[in-house]
Order: structure tokens, then C-alpha cells, then sequence
């Protein structure tokens, strides 16, 4: 039989150490994981215009297309600028904004929220890509999305999640469903029409695209996160075609 | 110390399996196997949890306080699995993102918990290892079987590499999407015992 004190003390112990031990892990591996982040980032970016990347030479491609960005307000004026890796205006710098929180300003009609624009240029073409954010089934779910110089066409999209269904949910970030948003148009005239995702879509409707079986709230949560986010970046968007 | 007892890897493989005898560790078995890769990252994670918890457990056995042993082992077996997650994030940081809160989840299997409770708590470090490996081997050639069936027949593929040709889609053929929901990795786990069972007598129960 051990005392109580010995207990006490051996509990006590255990849980410092323990403490002591998690901490210097998360500590000594945050460089690592950071990293894996930004370059994650790079490459989503570089995936929705159909860059193909990996985790060595996503930096280098997306310094080289991605020359300029920017930070736009939610009445559609640049307030912060990158180009070709150096700030020439505001002091906003549009790849570190968190679009999470950003989105949630916008929404709650904040005026200090700024959405990042990533302004890709290859054989003279640009695309206009912008990121969203938004709820699956389980947790986040985000994207990116590219559109062609008439800020219109969809280019390209590349959606990534949290926690979704492996196999259902999941399957929002294969290809095979992100390539159907390829040629379809946000726009019908002037109104903002957004794409959908919903089961039996019809193929040649610019605004509907197949949803998922077996992850419909995933598929929902997408065409959710499509029509609440890219309103936000119209008033830029008319700016550029005025 | 010297021999190696070979039973301890041995037995958990067949009849000792924690998944298919013990029934242990079933809820992990249906979250991960949609797939093949992710089952096999959480089948080395466990691997990995399970043998150093079963190490350290055993080294401590003596000085651990019978009153607060389940409160102790859990603190281990934490540090260990919050490490796993660290490293995965740090350096396979694609797998960690597939296999996201599961990892987490290593924490409440009861195989590892099971593990320490039945065995490392009463017996030497070198064997508690043996142990601890034949048992994540054991739970990790049900949780491959379950993951190669359920992606081969319903994504057509494996390891993410198309494996079904497209003459058998264009024929008719079509994946079933029942695969892919989580009760059929515990059908498949009940047809595996169902065979285990009929070739082994000595496990049914009367």
C-alpha cells in the first residue's frame, strides 16, 4: 500500500514532467508544422488554377505566378498590396489574413475585415482567385476559387476540409468533383447566381454542378459556403470591370 | 530475459486478436478503413503507442499507485499519442490531415488501455513490448483486411491508385456505395470472425 502523500506526489510529478515533455515538443516542432502550413496554402492556390505542386517546389511556383495581391474591403477597395514580394500598399499583407476570421468580420459587417485576391499570371492570362470558407458536415470546410479574366468563368476550384466523412464528404476535395466547376459561370447577366451543388444536376446548366451521394450535407455545406462568400468579393469585381 | 517468447506476438495475430477475439478497438476499425492509407497510418500509429505505453508502464509498474493506475496509464498514453499527433503534423503532414481527429482518438482505444491493464502492469518490460507489437500487429492486419476490401469495392481503387478497369463502369459495373459507410466495416469485421471461428473451434462459445 502506498500513502497518500506518496500518491499525491506521484501524481503530481507525472503531470509536470508529462507538461514538461509536451511542451518542449510543440515548442521544437512548431517551425516544421508552420511551414506545412503556408506551403499547404501555396499549393491549394496553386491547385485551383491547376498548378500542379509539392511540398518542395510549391514556394518557388507560387512566388514566380502569383505576382501580385491583394486585400480588398468589403466595399471593393484595395487597402493592401503585394507584388512581387513587397508591399506597395497599405500594410495588409493579403497571403497572411486569416480567411476564417476575415469572412466572420465581413459577415458581421465590420469595416476593418480585408479579403485576400491572388492575381495569377501565366502566358499573359491572368486569373483571379479568391478563397472561401465555410461548414461540412463535421467541421470547416474552405476552397479557392479561380475565375477567368471576364471574373465570371470559373477556371479552376480546389476545396479542402477538416473532418469530413472519408470515402463521402471527403470526396469534396478529389478532383473528379472539383473539375466540374471548370467552365461554369457565377453570373447570368448582372445577377449574381452562384454555383450550386445538388443531386441530378443538369450538365449543361452553368450554374449547378453534381453533388456528392452519401455526403449531401457536405455538398450542401459547399454550395453554402459558395453563394455566402464570393458576394463579398462582387464590389471588387465590379470595380475591375468598370 | 533471454529468449524471446514468441507466443506474445504469436497469439494476439490469431487468437488472441484484439479486434476479432477481444473485441476491442472496434470503433477505430469502422472510422479509419474507408481507406486504405489512412488504416494503415493509424495501424502504425497504434503500433507505435502501444508498445512504448506498454515500455513505459512496465518500467513504472512498482512505483505505481494501485489507487490511481488507470488515471497514470491515461496520462501516458496521452503524452504518447499527442507526440504521434505533433510528429505526424510536423512530418507526414498530408497523412495527419486524413487521418485528422483519429489520431486523437488512439487515446480512448480500448486496446491499448486493455493492454496496459492486463498485461504491462504485472509483467517485464521485454516482454510488455513483444506484447505491445503483437498486438498492434494484431489489430493492424484486421483494421489493412477491412480497409483493402472496403476501397477496392467502393472507390475502385487502392492506395488511390484506380484498380477496377473502366470496361467493367462502361459494362455496367458500379461501386458500392454501402462499402464506404461505416456498418459495413463492422460487417466485414462480424464475416471475418464468422471465418476465424469456423476454423477454429476452441473460440466458440458453448
Amino acid at each position: 500500500m502506498f500513502s497518500n502523500r506518496y500518491i499525491f506526489i506521484y501524481a503530481t510529478v507525472l503531470v509536470v514532467f508529462s507538461a514538461l515533455i509536451l511542451t518542449l515538443a510543440a515548442v521544437g516542432l512548431k517551425p516544421f508544422q508552420d511551414k506545412n502550413i503556408r506551403v499547404e496554402k501555396m499549393q491549394q492556390l496553386l491547385g485551383a488554377v491547376g498548378v500542379e505542386s509539392d511540398a518542395k517546389n510549391a514556394e518557388e511556383l507560387f512566388n514566380k505566378y502569383f505576382t501580385e495581391q491583394h486585400a480588398v474591403n468589403s466595399k471593393g477597395e484595395i487597402i493592401g498590396s503585394v507584388v512581387n514580394g513587397k508591399q506597395v500598399k497599405g500594410d495588409i499583407n493579403p497571403f497572411a489574413l486569416d480567411i476564417k476570421k476575415e469572412m466572420a468580420l465581413v459577415k458581421a459587417n465590420n469595416p476593418s475585415a480585408s479579403l485576400p485576391i491572388y492575381i495569377f499570371e501565366k502566358d499573359g492570362k491572368k486569373s483571379y482567385v479568391v478563397p472561401v470558407n465555410g461548414n461540412g458536415l463535421w467541421g470547416g470546410i474552405w476552397g479557392n476559387i479561380a475565375f477567368a479574366e471576364d471574373l465570371n468563368t470559373i477556371v479552376g476550384v480546389n476545396f479542402d476540409h477538416k473532418s469530413e466523412t472519408p470515402g463521402l464528404g471527403a470526396e469534396i476535395a478529389t478532383t473528379s468533383f472539383q473539375d466540374q466547376f471548370k467552365g461554369k459561370t457565377i453570373f447570368d447577366g448582372d445577377d449574381f447566381k452562384s454555383v450550386e451543388v445538388i443531386k441530378r444536376a443538369d450538365k449543361n446548366n452553368p450554374h449547378q454542378v453534381d453533388a456528392i451521394s452519401g455526403g449531401t450535407i457536405t455538398s450542401n455545406g459547399v454550395s453554402k459556403m459558395l453563394q455566402n462568400c464570393l458576394k463579398y468579393y462582387i464590389p471588387y469585381f465590379n470595380s475591375l470591370k468598370n | 530475459m533471454a529468449d524471446i517468447n514468441f507466443k506474445l506476438i504469436k497469439n494476439p495475430l490469431s487468437k488472441e486478436n484484439p479486434i476479432t477475439v477481444q473485441v476491442l478497438g472496434i470503433c477505430s476499425a469502422l472510422a479509419v478503413t474507408a481507406k486504405l492509407e489512412p488504416a494503415v497510418v493509424m495501424s502504425l500509429s497504434v503500433i507505435a503507442v502501444v508498445v512504448l505505453s506498454n515500455l513505459i508502464v512496465s518500467l513504472l509498474r512498482k512505483t505505481i499507485p494501485s489507487r490511481i493506475r488507470i488515471i497514470v496509464q491515461l496520462v501516458i498514453v496521452s503524452l504518447l499519442v499527442i507526440l504521434v499527433d505533433q510528429v505526424l503534423k510536423a512530418f507526414v503532414y498530408e497523412v495527419s490531415k486524413q487521418l485528422s481527429v483519429f489520431v486523437g482518438l488512439i487515446i480512448t482505444n480500448c486496446i491499448v488501455m486493455g493492454r496496459l491493464e492486463a498485461f504491462a502492469m504485472s509483467n517485464k518490460p521485454f516482454d510488455s513490448v513483444l506484447d505491445g507489437i503483437g498486438n498492434g500487429l494484431g489489430y493492424s492486419v484486421i483494421l489493412i483486411t477491412v480497409g483493402f476490401i472496403r476501397e477496392l469495392f467502393g472507390s475502385g481503387t487502392l492506395w488511390g491508385y484506380p484498380i477496377i478497369p473502366q470496361s467493367f463502369y462502361e459494362m455496367g459495373y458500379q461501386n458500392n456505395s454501402l462499402m464506404i459507410m461505416p456498418p459495413m466495416a463492422l460487417i466485414i469485421v462480424g464475416i471475418i470472425i464468422w471465418i476465424q471461428r469456423s476454423r477454429n473451434k476452441d473460440l466458440c462459445e458453448n
